[in-house]
């Protein structure tokens, strides 16, 4: 398939693109005309089935760079797709007709920086909020003065909620941002006529921090604690995706013993996340034992962590080039006994759930994610293996050593709560298999080796609790970033979700939010 | 369906006997960095290791302002002579005067949560305090939805742009009296978001605050210290005008 790429890149487009290999046998990079950039996206898209990962808008001194990452497909290749103009030229021709999970990526780029996007369906009052801030504050462009933002700030006065639902007697129930108990801030716009939901618009972005902003002009160093921290409670898988693309600039090997114990605390978070992730499916149907044994299980995960590495959400752990520091054998073996003690409470109460027919009743047939709708939208993690699309970064395109590990990737077919719920069943059981390889094979020596930074841009990634997250980074020689671009898993499945939501009852909503499992922090940065 | 109550009363107690007496669990809390006694140069060191700027130098002291700590380890694990680390929990501390919550209903405290931009992880601690380890119940606080119901407004998160103004109509819409408990170190300092031109850095440029609880994020029972010392059944610390202990040991 690799070769393949190329050369049917060189007869389709012989004059508009032009495809080389760069940096070992499975990245190509793409030099595309803009006017055949959607007919090209669109071809690796659909009949190549590759995966769309993230658009990266670079502003360089004379001209705007943009790069499309594709990945996956037949041969496990990344896809970047490379096209360019001179800054007075802000407008580029929109992939989303073909690349449907281009959408909001276009959207982004532009209310960060201006640019538009010709045959974009909807673009505007995306991160920026239209009632928050006047037009044309841009804030990734290079000149952009937050001072002046602020100071002439003009919000527009006649800003609507955006509605589609046209019939008689139909209205628009607003949620959020505060709603319910102890929930992440983010806004639905749930238009019906009576009893079921027809359409599902959510408005994120109200946890907007700008981190890929902040992150500017920073040390390397000091950008891996907002690339923790932006969304902690899968702190370590974002930190892995950002010290991976650091060490990839740099050309740094990362010592043995960092590599499988970045993969057991990895796993460990996976475990950790996923019965967070159960709590909240149990709670949501108010099945309260099994919520509460859930419950005493994921804190159970999180005394572990935090007896383990000194912090419940494995903070300080990471480094680039391996890890700030050793953890003891016998100390991993410990966590290790107390996981798999865990999966033991895990697998009882999944058997329990399973004779429920209550719990199961409020699960199965709801929230339905077609196959067909998971790829077109890109979603990703558990929620896409639960919709058949058993697609695993740690499989196809493995990092720090998984291509040594024994797994399963397990995926479902029928794409409703109830199979979400079996893939995070099943995702615990081979996280704990994953454990207990990385300390049979963990090597000795050191876990940090330092070295020297390099100008250059790389991407990051790992396969997150929630699914796929990239982290596109460039540094400059002295190791200060200039360009530090995350997209997370949440960021994709929060756009496929209104397909789950639409015609299904309103009671129905907060089970289905929750088999979701998804992170608003992640996706708003 | 009967399996799950015999199933629930079979798991036993396994709730935290804080505050009745101290939880000495493992894992349950992440620990604050101690001030130490440092020449000059040893100080200069650590105080250059920290990205938060926790730590000064005062008469030949290095003290710790654990209120802006991010939990990255870094004066523990790279400093070359490092912060001693104590395993506590109790953080919360009242900057202002002794508000003396003057309510009827110290043992029934209705609370309204909001996220103002967090990093989920604050927000999944306050979680964890209706697991049946904490369950705060017991102690008379309720996690309630709305505003009209709460006597306290639990805030997490560095206080967004975006959030700001929802922030302030929550507030506005609890009846009095009522307190204000910031959580984490973000909704204290803006955190590793403080510089964020789309943050306000923190929930004292928007409200009042009556108890601050660090810790990024502070760990379940910080967060029930904190809602005891705003219900004045527990004494806040006084950390930042203690923090040099001598003798203590490093790791
Ligand atoms: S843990 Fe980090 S932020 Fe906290 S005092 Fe130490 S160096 Fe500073």
């Amino acid at each position: 398939m690799a070769l393949l790429l190329k050369e049917q890149i060189d007869k389709r487009w012989p004059d508009q693109a032009k495809c080389t290999c760069t940096g070992g046998p499975h990245l190509y990079e793409i030099t595309c005309a803009r006017e055949t950039l959607a007919e090209l996206c669109g071809w690796l898209f659909i009949d190549m089935r590759l995966k769309f990962a993230t658009l990266v808008v670079e502003e360089a001194s004379r001209e705007w760079r943009l790069r499309y990452i594709f990945y996956g497909g037949a041969g496990a290749v990344w896809v970047h797709v490379l096209a360019s103009s001179p800054c007075s030229e802000e407008s580029f021709p929109s992939i989303v007709e073909s690349v449907h999970a281009a959408d909001w990526h276009e959207r982004e780029a532009e209310d960060m920086f201006g640019l538009t996007f010709a045959g974009h369906p909807r673009l505007g009052d995306f991160i920026l909020h239209d009632d928050a801030w006047q037009e044309n504050v841009q804030p990734m462009r290079h000149h952009f003065d937050p001072q002046m933002a602020i100071r002439f700030r003009k919000p527009a006065a006649d800003w609507r909620p955006h509605r589609i639902v046209q019939e008689e007697g139909a209205f628009v129930m607003p949620v959020g941002p505060k709603f319910s108990g102890a929930t992440e801030s983010v806004h639905f716009l749930l238009e019906t006529v009576g009893e079921d939901v027809i359409r599902f618009t959510p408005r994120l972005f109200y946890k907007w921090r700008a981190i890929e902003k902040l992150a500017e002009a920073k040390p390397a160093g000091r950008v891996l604690l907002l690339a923790e921290r932006f969304a902690a409670t899968t702190a370590f898988a974002h930190g892995l995706a950002y010290c991976q693309a650091v060490e990839r600039i740099c050309g740094a090997e990362v010592p043995p013993r960092a590599a499988a114990l970045r993969i057991f605390l990895a796993e460990l978070e996976r475990l950790r996340q996923h019965a967070g992730a159960i709590q909240e499916i149990c709670e949501s149907t108010a099945l309260v034992v099994a919520a509460s044994g859930a419950g005493i299980v994921e804190e159970d995960l999180l005394r572990i962590s935090g007896e383990l590495t000194g912090h419940r959400y494995l903070f300080g752990m990471l480094a680039p080039g391996g890890l700030l520091v050793d953890l003891p054998d016998l100390a991993c073996q410990r966590a290790l006994r107390g996981s798999q003690q865990v999966l033991r409470q895990l697998e009882k109460l999944e058997a329990r759930l399973r004779v429920s027919s209550s719990f199961l009743d409020r699960l199965e047939e709801v929230g339905l994610v077609a196959h067909q709708v998971a790829t077109a939208y890109g979603l990703l993690g558990p929620v896409a293996r639960a919709s058949a699309d058993a697609h695993d970064l740690r499989r196809e395109h493995p990092y720090s050593g998984y291509e040594k590990f024994q797994f399963e990737v397990p995926s479902e077919e029928e794409g409703d709560g109830y199979a979400r719920l079996r893939v995070l069943f099943a995702e615990c059981r081979q996280s704990v298999r994953i454990m207990e390889q990385a300390l049979d094979t963990v090597a000795g020596g050191s876990v940090c080796r330092s070295f020297p930074f390099r100008a250059g841009a790389a991407l990051g990634w790992a396969e997150a609790p929630r699914g796929a997250t990239f982290h596109w980074v460039r540094l400059d020689d002295q190791g200060y970033i200039d360009r530090y671009h995350v997209t997370a898993p949440s960021f994709a499945n929060w756009h496929g979700f209104h397909a789950a939501v639409e015609n299904f009852a309103f009671q129905d909503f907060p089970i289905m939010l929750a088999s979701f499992d998804l992170s608003v922090s992640e996706a708003d940065r | 369906m009967s399996h799950w109550v015999f199933n629930g009363i079979r798991t036993g107690i396994k709730t935290s006997a804080y505050p009745r007496r101290p939880e000495t669990a493992a894992g349950v809390t992440p620990g604050l960095p101690r001030g130490r006694k440092l020449d000059a140069g040893e100080a200069k060191a650590l105080m250059d290791t920290c990205p938060a700027e926790v730590f000064r130098l005062e008469d030949g002291r290095v003290l710790a302002d654990v209120r802006r700590c991010i939990h990255c380890y870094r004066c523990m694990r790279i400093a070359p002579h490092p912060a001693l680390w104590e395993q506590s929990y109790e953080w919360a501390l009242q900057p202002g005067r002794e508000t003396g919550f003057v309510s009827a209903f110290k043992k029934s405290i209705n609370i309204c949560v909001v996220d103002a931009g967090d990093c989920g992880s604050c927000l999944n601690e306050v979680r964890q305090l209706n697991n049946p380890y904490y369950n705060i119940h017991r102690l008379g606080f309720f996690i309630t939805p709305t505003p009209r119901h709460a006597d306290v407004l639990l805030v997490v998160g560095p206080v967004t742009d975006h959030m700001s103004l929802a922030l302030q109509k929550v507030y506005n819409a609890m009846p009095t009296p009522k307190l204000v408990v910031a959580v984490g170190v973000c909704a204290l300092s803006g955190g590793v978001f403080a510089e964020s031109f789309a943050c306000a850095g923190g929930v004292t440029d928007v409200l009042p605050i009556d108890v601050e609880v660090p810790g990024n994020p502070p760990p379940p029972l910080a967060i029930i210290h904190g809602l005891l010392v705003a219900t004045g059944r527990k004494a806040p610390v006084d950390m930042p005008a203690t923090p040099y202990q001598s003798g203590g040991s490093g790791p």
